[in-house]
């Protein structure tokens, strides 16, 4: 019934304007055609100068009006080094051109306001002016040469890749139907190998190669963490078709491309906390984050810098959201800590994990890692009983004193450990579980303390500053009831003998 | 009061017209006979314009309408759709009694916007009416080279229409991929399911369209240099000539290799070749393509997709010169400058295409050059601008319909024109590409400005097509609805543009910095639709003044120069009845010597100085 109505309000309207234009000619008829073509033409007239002083005028308020949401001006300047020699482009051009328009637009509507027809008025025979022509030719094209170097001067700048020693972060973005992975090389600092077809959806997400050394390491985080003032490159790829790695408050947009990697270097100069506080004066930026929640933040304060994807590719092309945070150089260590390496997390041990069985170099790094925490934090301690450390990484062929050989790495911690703290006497203590006769097992303990013993004086500690103890199955520190608690109780400790210290 | 030059037209083009014993072969018309062969399959080059141009109008209500049901979602996302149900079917999901559009028919409608506009609308429809209707009439030829292959070049893009228009009724919806069609998103049929049947039927569609422009094309361009009168040399052609002339030889040169890209695209989607696609990881599959570059597809596509939009704008810009010169009463300033400049600007299109392409992944060095050449195109663009002006300046100017639509083009050109010194620039195209800048710039430039272009056309010459003229009152309206409109609807985007925001969102909530211009939106919508509303009553203008318009009382209501005009008022197949007139001067002797106007086939007179 609705659209019935509409239907005749529309036929209805449809008619009401063919009579009144019936109207008007029949009564351009009675006044005599000449003259109601005269005056028409003097109307059109006067509006041509009225739409060319609203529409000017419109479109200058406009601009100041909406000023903060534009490019350079206002809170949403770029972000970025390269981004504000892109908004000084910008401006220059806006410059040039807004003079142009401004010009162009009042002469076309005024020349046909002024030279409207008029009775006894003679049109002037003006075909051409080469003296105009050559001007109205030559201003145009130095004033694009001028723009074309300006610009191509900051593009050659911006577009350029980082040198082979230049200090700068590598992430890689990977977009996909419809999200972004965002791969970090970890504490390598450099991003593995890829091949698309070991992709497996849950297990490999991105098809790094796990033989690649380079991949151990890498981590894909939720979040692109970025520390203020360094340089990053993102290398920018696509699992599936096209999308685009778009960071509007950079000045940042790759396409990104099955196939064929592309990258974007960048510096972000501004944390998102420093961008919060220059929104925080701003009008557009008072309401509500949420405006259903009284409670929820205010815009300025829910800021955050957004990936987005600016490549159509497919259904959900406007929801390729990831969050962007730059922070300070402390913030951005203290997140790198956190990150959990993927194949260390989620590959390593798996039946589909190819390197099975293998000590992998993350792992020793690892191992030197928290070695040296452990032992920094004892050695910094101000207490003064005497510290025992357990040797997490040694062990010994079943039922011997023989060291295995992927023990040698936490050895080497050791005697790297002895190194740096000259003055450090320990004792090695060998413990065992409580399973066979207890006498062999005090027996066992001392041979494999022993044996670390020999390793170390091997490797140039002299032999004064250790000794070798074996406890046997003394002093567990889990219950020998279980399996995993006796794998606990077999161990090699090292104590620092603090008071006995040179 | 310029003085009218007196001279008696019949006894002229008897005396000094070629004759070519036109009546002693035809006797009449042999394709006048029966209502089939003079109205559906017709050879004549004025109905094969009239069929372009009324298909191509078919074509701009069913653009225009799908562009304001995706307005209508960016505008007022909240509102429920339900009511446009009965139309779309399952493409408005209804839930809890609101009616939402499917993201995927919200994309089929912008890539089917863009397809049907660009090529159904401004190519064909533009292009294919004008060159049609004026290349023979202005040259004073009695039809096209080739009036079979004439017809052949309307028909095939009738069947290209036809396939178009099934492909929106598919299951699986039409294209949704954007007008570009970028691969791989095109190619799989698993990455969205409008690159299926809906694909196959796009290209298929294309395809048949480009055969269509190819058959008007070389005909176009064989008329201008075989048929052209006795006295017509090239320097003489009306300047819409020129750009008819330039505008079949941009796409005589670039259609052939998009469809090479389009053939390539086939195989890749059903012969298993890799032209455009490499490690591909799609709905869980690793497809074994290797090898392919999705940017060459790239390549391939803008080097068609430039010059297209020169293809677009070239005819318009040819119209509005003829158009301001003769309402103006003056010679259209600088003559050769605008010949040398279409040249220039069709030459040009060849070589700027890859600035479409700054940022999808090829190596930033060959930028350098690209952008060189696009910014060069400002040079020939503005001496164009600064000629139209000066040629209102000093002349009698009659504002009617086709006036104000020229006027208006050339304001939109300007404005249009001058943000694409914006987009050229690589470095401001980072921030800027793929934003609604760019849908600002090139809607302003090529789309409203063409369409400026065309009514302008349509007002100036709808006397020669049906001998009747299109109601002023309603023109008027139309022109300031329009103007007034059009910049309602793409002058924001220029700011959410430069806020950011990318094109080709379904939705603009996700992102706080794309989700604060929902005022904007709304009004861009509500302009939108009246600019539509405005535009039907332009619809039922044309339908009314075919039956019942004003009629036409003399051979030459606008005083012109052109030879269309010394035609019967409805001319009938071969246009001139007895010889064709010969020609003696250029088209612009507007106001020379003290008179008003002096037609192409008047000789010069005794005592007449500089005669082109």
């Amino acid at each position: 019934m609705t659209a019935l109505i509409i239907l005749l309000i529309l036929v209805l309207l449809v008619v009401i304007v063919i009579q009144i234009s019936k109207v008007s000619e029949l009564s351009g008829k009675i006044r005599g055609e000449e003259v109601a073509e005269q005056q028409a033409n003097n109307r059109t007239a006067v509006w041509m100068v009225v739409f060319m002083v609203l529409f000017l005028i419109a479109s200058v308020v406009s601009a100041i009006y909406y000023k903060d949401l534009m490019l350079g001006y206002g809170p949403l300047g770029a972000a970025s080094l390269h981004g504000v020699q892109l908004d000084s482009v910008f401006n220059v051009t806006l410059f040039f051109t807004g003079i142009v328009f401004v010009v162009t637009q009042f002469l076309l509507f005024w020349y046909a306001y002024k030279y409207r027809k008029q009775k006894g008025r003679k049109a002037l025979f003006f075909s051409h002016d080469n003296t105009l022509e050559y001007v109205w030719t030559g201003i145009p094209a130095l004033v694009m040469t001028f723009l074309v170097v300006k610009g191509l001067v900051v593009w050659n700048e911006v577009m350029a890749d980082v040198g082979p020693d230049e200090d700068v972060i590598e992430i890689e973005a990977t977009g996909y139907q419809f999200a972004w992975d965002i791969r970090y090389p970890g504490p390598d600092g450099l991003l593995g190998e890829r091949d698309y077809t070991l992709i497996k959806q849950g297990i490999n997400p991105l098809g790094q190669n796990w033989e690649d050394e380079k991949n151990h390491d890498d981590f894909i985080a939720d979040q692109i963490y970025l520390p203020v003032n360094k340089k990053v490159r993102v290398r920018i790829t696509a699992k599936d078709v096209l999308h685009n790695f778009y960071l509007p408050h950079f000045r940042v947009k790759m396409d990104a491309v099955p196939g064929i990697p592309a990258y974007f270097v960048f510096t972000p100069t501004v944390t998102t906390e420093e961008f919060r506080t220059r929104l925080k004066d701003n009008i557009n930026w008072q309401d509500l984050s949420d405006p259903e929640d009284p409670e929820s933040p205010a815009k300025w304060e829910a800021f955050d810098y957004e990936l987005a994807c600016a490549e159509l590719c497919g259904i959900g092309h406007y929801s390729m959201k990831k969050i962007v945070k730059v922070v300070s150089q402390e913030e951005y260590d203290a997140w790198l800590e956190q990150q959990k390496s993927y194949y260390l997390s989620q590959v390593r041990g798996k039946e589909y994990d190819p390197n099975l069985g293998k000590l992998l170099k993350v792992e020793i790094a690892q191992q030197k890692r928290d070695f040296f925490k452990e032992l920094d934090a004892a050695m910094s301690s101000t207490e003064e009983e005497d510290i025992s450390l357990r040797l997490k990484n040694i062990n010994f062929e079943t039922g011997s004193a023989n060291l295995t050989k992927n023990s040698r790495y936490e050895l080497d911690n050791l005697v790297a450990g002895l190194t740096k703290y000259k003055d450090v006497e320990i004792e090695i203590a060998g413990y065992t579980d409580n399973q066979g006769d207890p006498s062999s097992n005090l027996e066992l303990s001392k041979n494999r303390s022993n044996a670390v013993l020999n390793y170390l004086t091997e490797r140039g500690i002299s032999a004064s500053r250790l000794t070798a103890v074996g406890y046997g199955e003394a002093n567990p520190t889990e219950s020998n009831d279980t399996p995993e608690g006796r794998k606990m109780n077999r161990r090699i400790e090292f104590k620092i003998l603090k008071n006995k210290s040179i | 009061m310029a003085e009218i030059l007196e001279y008696n037209e019949q006894e002229l083009i008897k005396e000094q017209g070629y004759d070519d014993h036109f009546h002693d072969h035809h006797h009449g018309d042999k394709f006048k006979s029966g209502f089939i062969g003079h109205y559906i399959f017709s050879m004549d080059h004025k109905i094969i314009a009239k069929q372009f141009l009324i298909t191509g109008m078919i074509w701009a209500i069913i653009g225009a309408a799908m562009s304001i049901i995706f307005r209508m979602q960016l505008g007022f996302p909240e509102e429920s759709m339900t009511w446009i149900k009965p139309l779309l079917g399952k493409w408005i999901v209804v839930e809890n009694g609101v009616g939402t559009l499917a993201p995927e028919f919200y994309y089929a409608l912008v890539t089917m916007h863009g397809t049907i506009l660009v090529f159904f609308v401004l190519t064909a429809g533009l292009s294919g009416t004008f060159s049609n209707l004026l290349i023979p009439l202005q040259l004073g030829a009695r039809d096209m080279a080739s009036p079979f292959m004439n017809m052949l070049s309307y028909w095939f893009f009738f069947l290209a229409g036809i396939v178009m228009f099934f492909s929106l009724f598919l299951s699986t919806g039409p294209f949704s991929g954007g007008w570009t069609a970028y691969p791989p998103l095109s190619a799989l049929p698993q990455a969205s399911q409008g690159s299926g049947s809906g694909m196959t039927l796009w290209l298929l569609s294309l395809t048949l369209f480009v055969v269509s422009v190819l058959l008007g094309g070389i005909n176009y361009i064989t008329t201008v240099l075989n048929l052209r009168t006795k006295g017509m040399n090239l320097w003489r052609m009306p300047l819409t000539i020129w750009a008819f002339f330039v505008t079949a030889i941009l796409g005589l040169l670039s259609f052939p290799v998009l469809v090479s890209g389009f053939l390539m695209l086939m195989c890749d989607r059903g012969l298993g070749t890799s032209f455009f696609l490499s490690e591909i990881f799609v709905n869980g599959e690793a497809l074994p393509n290797v090898g392919g570059s999705p940017i060459l597809y790239q390549h391939l596509f803008w080097f068609l997709g430039h010059p297209e939009v020169y293809i677009i704008i070239l005819p318009a810009m040819g119209l509005v010169s003829e158009v301001l010169s003769v309402h103006a009463r003056k010679p259209i300033f600088g003559y050769k400058a605008m010949v040398y400049s279409i040249l220039a600007i069709g030459f040009l299109s060849f070589i700027v295409w890859a600035h479409h392409m700054f940022m999808s992944g090829v190596n930033p060095f060959i930028s350098n050059f690209f952008v060189v050449f696009t910014l060069i195109i400002a040079v020939p663009s503005a001496v164009k601008v600064f000629n139209w002006i000066t040629t209102l300046y000093g002349g009698n100017i009659r504002l009617n319909s086709p006036m104000l639509f020229a006027i208006g083009f050339v304001s939109m050109f300007i404005s249009g024109g001058l943000t694409g010194i914006f987009l050229g620039n690589s470095a401001i195209d980072i921030q800027m590409h793929d934003t609604y800048f760019v849908v600002a710039h090139f809607h302003i430039v090529m789309g409203v400005a063409a369409f400026f272009g065309m009514f302008a056309g349509i007002y100036h010459w709808f006397p020669k097509m049906y001998g009747r003229f299109m109601n002023e009152t309603l023109g008027k309206i139309h022109f300031w609805g329009t103007l007034i409109g059009a910049y309602a609807v793409f002058w924001p985007m220029h700011y959410i543009g430069m806020a950011g925001v990318p094109r080709r969102y379904y939705s603009f909530n996700t992102f706080d910095a794309f989700n604060d211009f929902a005022a904007m939106n709304k009004f861009i919508t509500i302009a939108a639709i009246v600019v539509f509303a405005i535009q039907i009553l332009f619809v039922i203008n044309f339908f009314y003044s075919i039956w019942y318009g004003k009629k036409m009382k003399t051979k030459n209501p606008w005083q012109a120069t052109t030879l269309e005009w010394t035609t019967d008022i409805h001319p009938g197949h071969g246009n001139w009845e007895g010889n064709i007139p010969t020609v003696h001067r250029w088209a612009y002797d507007y106001g020379k010597d003290g008179h008003d106007f002096i037609p192409q086939f008047v000789p010069p007179q005794e005592g007449e100085t500089d005669v082109h």
